[in-house]
């Protein structure tokens, strides 16, 4: 962990590729970090959902990855930056329903088009990048104050 | 209606929170898919799935349900059972399948998530 100053704090977590047994705790982490900080339930809930969606992304897809929180008096910023595969048309892969997950991934509950969209839906601000063959970047960010929220 | 009723209702064996049956449950929603829970999922749902491993129950967590319910006699497996257990949420089991698990808790008066939010 590191603080950058006192009114800032970040953290970076690395996630498994493959390893579904491990799969979704870095989200639970970064939900009792923001419990212990005392953040509005309803923003922990909706980084836990876009945090856990895009932590399962990188289980299911990459060889590994990270995840950086970086929390400021007024933002949470979310950075999930894997390698693996990338994602050849991100227009599609944003569509709820279109997915390319293979049977395992849909006998643990995943797979269904929808992370992505889930992802977007629980943030103010999402950003996406990826280069097929190297990897998938994935920036979220919510407002803590919440009549900011555009 | 609380989880002990819950459990009536459905014949269900308790594997673990036994002692939170006395909890209000307001609203359900069942799935298989943890995204489409994840979409749909509010605080203190009761969630009815067929799907056994420990996302189900991390699932759970995330979206604060108050109680899971495996449905078919399926049970969560070692890693599931353990993590619900530390993070208290209640596990039933029926032997019901999801249908008639849905059906017989709509019944008896347990809205589905959807249903109580349009009620506001």
């Amino acid at each position: 962990m590191t603080m950058g100053d006192e009114n800032r704090f970040l953290q970076s977590f690395e996630i498994e590729g493959k390893n579904f047994g491990k799969a979704g705790s870095i989200s639970t982490k970064v939900k009792e970090i923001l419990q212990e900080i005392g953040i509005e339930p309803t923003v922990i809930r909706r980084v836990a959902i876009a945090t856990y969606e895009a932590e399962m992304n990188v289980v299911m897809y990459a060889r590994r990855g990270e995840l950086t929180l970086n929390l400021s008096p007024t933002e949470i910023h979310i950075e999930v930056e894997d390698e693996g595969p990338g994602i050849e048309d991100i227009e599609l892969a944003m569509q709820e329903g279109y997915s390319t997950a293979t049977e395992e991934m849909r006998e643990m509950g995943f797979g269904a088009g929808m992370g992505l969209p889930n992802i977007k839906k629980n943030s103010d601000k999402f950003e996406i990048f990826s280069t097929p063959g190297v990897g998938t970047s994935v920036h979220i960010v919510l407002y803590l104050n919440q009549s900011v929220r555009k | 209606m609380n989880l002990g009723e819950i459990k009536e209702i459905l014949k269900a064996e308790v594997i673990c929170g036994g002692d939170r049956l006395e909890e209000e449950v307001k609203y359900a929603g069942a799935s298989d898919l943890m995204s489409d829970v994840l979409a749909f999922g509010a605080p203190g749902i009761l969630l009815l799935t067929g799907l056994t491993n420990a996302q189900s129950v991390r699932t759970a967590d995330i979206i604060e349900a108050k109680a899971i319910v495996y449905v078919r006699g399926k049970r969560p497996d070692k890693e599931g059972i353990e993590l619900a257990r530390q993070k208290g949420i209640p596990i039933l089991s029926t032997k019901f399948m999801m249908y008639k698990s849905c059906a017989l808790l709509h019944s008896h008066g347990l809205p589905g998530v959807d249903e109580f939010k349009k009620q506001g």
